[in-house]
């Protein structure tokens, strides 16, 4: 007969066996769940249609998502540039300058500012960005601006990402070993010079994984960019326009979806854009981050 | 001087710019914060019920059922996801091998489910509402926000488990045990690994709003039985912020004041604990 002990461990395998693949299948039951949900939509309408069309009329069954497309593309694009270089800058002087005593002071900065949640960073955006813009910079560009604007949301969804960025250049750049360095200054080479030709070099392609994997987490943030970046619905033609990215699409408009037909469907083929891009983005960078991990180790 | 230490000195000055930048971000959201809500914030408004309806009497509403409303989502999901994930970080670091290709794919996939963003965890379960018919309330959104937090517990234990020495199951084992009553030795190893994961994901949890406002509905009221549409602080936020009256909009940031101070709290008892209990692990 069987030892009990060896039985409940047996049982206790295939228990957790099954946890862990419940838990994996998320990913597929969520991808099927979305898709049979936008199905309707995507019979009704071609591919082409939804996506270059920025005719947005459900009441006509018209649903171009070129303006949220090209609004979410354009927020991104801003909140990166705005990120990257600080980030870069604040883990190389975090990694390579900075004494552990200055890092005991920055590491809790970042915690706090990665803590933040989202309606915190739109209130935020709200109580001091918005004037700033509206009074400030906008009147030397345009003539009128609310503040709610295309550069509004990408401000705030840079410092939003901020703190993910810098705490995975930081696990990159400390997974250089030590030696490369020693052998760059020995050659007569500055710090900068070091970080510049031998960690920066080094680690590109973990650097461009982090920058995928933030751009992937600024394009689903959702309630602050509702708050900030305005509701009008249009392609964006100026930093100064309002712009509605996929997720505040979906945020703003989900109380009204019963009622019109194929407006859900509509919101799910834009939840499942969202769903589809991120995780494209995601594997592939993870990819090269386990590679490299990898090879360091 | 030659062109090299000047391009060093001109590096290391945004180099310093750049990290006092980062101190600029989190201060100017603290003040900002702060300073706009403490005005409206007082001992009577946390501690009443009810929260925006603008045509109720002002005197009557407070931030109470959101606060209530956000602790039993927070609660329930956190209690959920630790019951759902411990086990599946012991399959992945005592039952799967070192090499294993599944714990290959299954931290992959982990991660890709933590950057999945909350509104489509929203709009999935909202999906999942409508199929059964079902509308916001509280049973939804703590589903929902427990399958949001699930992927942060389980890579955050494991990233504590993975370091746990080998040796020590083996120790186990020649005493005879089987890998499942190592469970306890385990758990003692990485208790620290569940306490910060349990920040981390409450304070995920409890400042999430788009995946909420989805699955959850809205209400002022305590909700008394599962099915009954619930409100959390982010919502009530959002709410107050989104009325005309400035009365609202001045309540809106003390909300969201209350807020800040919860999640400040839950991150600095988080660095609190890593530091405390790091020093004294097994390595």
């Amino acid at each position: 007969m069987m030892d009990f002990r060896i039985l409940k461990d047996r049982a206790a395998n295939g228990m957790m066996f099954f946890l862990t693949l419940a838990t994996l299948l998320l990913v597929v039951a969520m991808g099927v769940g979305l898709y049979l949900k936008a199905s309707p939509i995507l019979e009704d309408l071609s591919l082409g249609e939804l996506l270059f069309s920025s005719k947005w009329l459900p009441g006509e069954r018209k649903f171009g998502f070129l303006p949220f497309l090209m609004s979410t593309v354009w927020v991104t694009v801003f909140a990166v540039t705005m990120a990257v270089p600080i980030a870069l800058l604040t883990a190389v002087y975090l990694t390579e300058y900075a004494k552990s005593g200055i890092r005991k002071y920055v590491f809790p900065a970042l915690d706090i500012l990665g803590g933040l949640p989202s309606i915190i960073y739109g209130i935020w955006g709200i109580l001091l960005i918005i004037p700033w813009i509206s009074t400030y910079l906008a009147p030397h560009f345009v003539e009128t601006s609310t503040g709610y604007s295309l550069l509004a949301g990408g401000i705030v969804l840079g410092v939003m990402i901020l703190p993910l960025l810098v705490s995975l250049f930081i696990e990159i750049f400390t997974s250089v070993p030590g030696e490369l360095r020693e052998a760059s200054v020995s050659l007569g080479a500055t710090k900068w010079q070091t970080t510049k030709s031998v960690v920066i070099r080094k680690t590109l392609p973990g650097i461009i994984a982090a920058v995928v994997l933030a751009v992937s987490r600024a394009l689903g943030e959702t309630i602050a960019v509702l708050m900030v970046c305005g509701s009008r619905i249009q392609v964006p033609k100026s930093v100064f326009d309002d712009c509605q990215p996929l997720p505040a699409l979906i945020a703003a408009h989900y109380g009204e979806m019963v009622s019109v037909p194929l407006y859900d469907a509509a919101l799910m083929f834009a939840a499942l854009i969202l769903f589809v891009v991120v995780l494209l983005f995601n594997i592939i960078s993870r990819m090269i981050l386990y590679r490299i991990e990898k090879t360091f180790f | 001087m030659n062109f090299k230490s000047i391009e060093e000195k001109i590096f290391k000055i945004l180099m310093i710019g750049a990290t006092l930048t980062v101190f600029a971000f989190v201060i100017s959201i603290i003040y900002s914060i702060a300073s706009k809500g403490w005005n409206a914030l007082s001992w009577n408004l946390i501690t009443r019920v009810g929260g925006y309806d603008l045509y109720a009497q002002w005197e009557g509403s407070g931030f109470l059922s959101a606060i209530v409303g956000s602790l039993y989502i927070v609660g329930a999901s956190t209690l959920l996801g630790l019951l759902i994930s411990i086990p599946v970080v012991f399959y992945l670091n005592v039952y799967l091998k070192k090499r294993s290709k599944m714990a290959y794919v299954a931290r992959i996939a982990y991660d890709v489910l933590f950057g999945i963003p909350s509104i489509v965890y929203g709009a999935f379960g909202f999906t999942i509402m409508l199929y059964l018919g079902m509308r916001g309330s509280l049973i939804s959104g703590i589903v929902v926000v427990t399958l949001l937090i699930i992927p942060i517990f389980i890579r955050s234990m494991d990233e504590v488990a993975r370091q746990f020495p080998r040796d020590i199951l083996e120790a186990a084992y020649s005493l005879g045990a089987t890998r499942f009553e190592t469970i306890f030795v385990v758990l003692r190893q990485i208790a620290p690994g569940i306490a910060t994961a349990s920040l981390l994901s409450i304070g995920r949890a409890i400042g999430d709003a788009a995946s909420v406002m989805l699955t959850a509905g809205y209400t002022d009221h305590i909700p008394t039985s599962l099915t009954q549409p619930v409100g959390t602080l982010p919502m009530l936020v959002f709410n107050l912020y989104s009325q005309p009256s400035p009365e609202a909009q001045e309540r809106g940031y003390s909300a969201a004041l209350v807020l800040t101070l919860i999640v400040l709290t839950l991150s600095i008892s988080g660095r609190f604990i890593t530091n405390r209990f790091s020093k004294n692990k097994l390595q």
